[in-house]
């Protein structure tokens, strides 16, 4: 998994709490910065694909490791 | 690109009728969706200070039952004094077991990200409702105001 800048836990969250959480995350950080988001929520996987669709944030790396869901999406 | 909209019209006052509102506005505004919501008759009950919002298994024949329940407990034992708080208990330690946000949580994040939330005055007026009961920061408003917002939405759902 390539670097990233700040990491969301949200494992055990379910919808639509790990985008909401991702969401926020993401104001808080600046343009060009990754953010690792770490979920459980087998629908996270559309979910989050869907969202960077939608907001323009690159999702860059989206990978299912040990039952645990992993995200990296690039703030635009 | 112009921001798209989101309205929707919340009619429903019981706590699994609570999700679908607050959980597409909160989503819709994270996805950058200017949105309102509109709470007429039983709705209304979701801007309440403090929400009391029950689930009953009555007229719902979908509803999936803990522990074969609906076997057991035929239509009429669902009618007894205690059942209906006893499924909303068991509804809630449910949701929360699935890490299912409260429907307090989710109203929050609609207000925080901004979505608008607007009481109607008919059902205020119809049902002897006092403002002070109602959270903070919600407009009172009509037909005609929904309508300004819901004739430019992208999409508009009755729920």
């Amino acid at each position: 998994m390539a670097d990233f800048d700040q990491e969301l836990d949200a494992s055990g969250l379910n919808c639509p709490l790990p985008i909401l959480r991702a969401k926020k995350t993401l104001n808080a950080m600046a343009g060009g910065q990754i953010l690792h988001v770490i979920a459980t929520d087998p629908g996270s996987v559309k979910d989050f694909d869907a969202f960077a669709k939608q907001t323009g944030n690159e999702l860059m790396e989206s990978k299912e490791d040990g039952g645990k869901f992993h995200f990296l999406i690039k703030k635009s | 690109m112009e921001q798209k909209k989101l309205a929707i019209i919340a009619t429903k006052g019981s706590l699994d009728w609570a999700y679908p509102p607050f959980i597409l506005a909160s989503t819709a505004a994270a996805l950058g969706y200017e949105t309102q919501i509109f709470f007429t008759f039983y709705g209304l009950q979701l801007l309440k200070k403090k929400l009391s919002l029950e689930v009953t298994p009555l007229g719902n024949p979908g509803m999936p039952m803990p522990m074969g329940m609906d076997k057991w407990f035929p239509v009429l034992g669902m009618t007894l004094p205690g059942m209906q708080g006893m499924m909303t208990s068991m509804m809630k330690k449910k949701m929360q077991s699935k890490g299912v946000a409260s429907v307090e949580e989710l109203r929050e994040l609609c207000q925080e990200a901004e979505v608008k939330l607007i009481a109607c005055q008919m059902t205020v007026d119809l049902f002897d409702m006092e403002t002070s009961e109602f959270i903070d920061g919600v407009d009172y408003a009509g037909a005609a105001a929904f309508f300004e917002f819901a004739g430019e939405s992208d999409i508009c759902l009755y729920i």
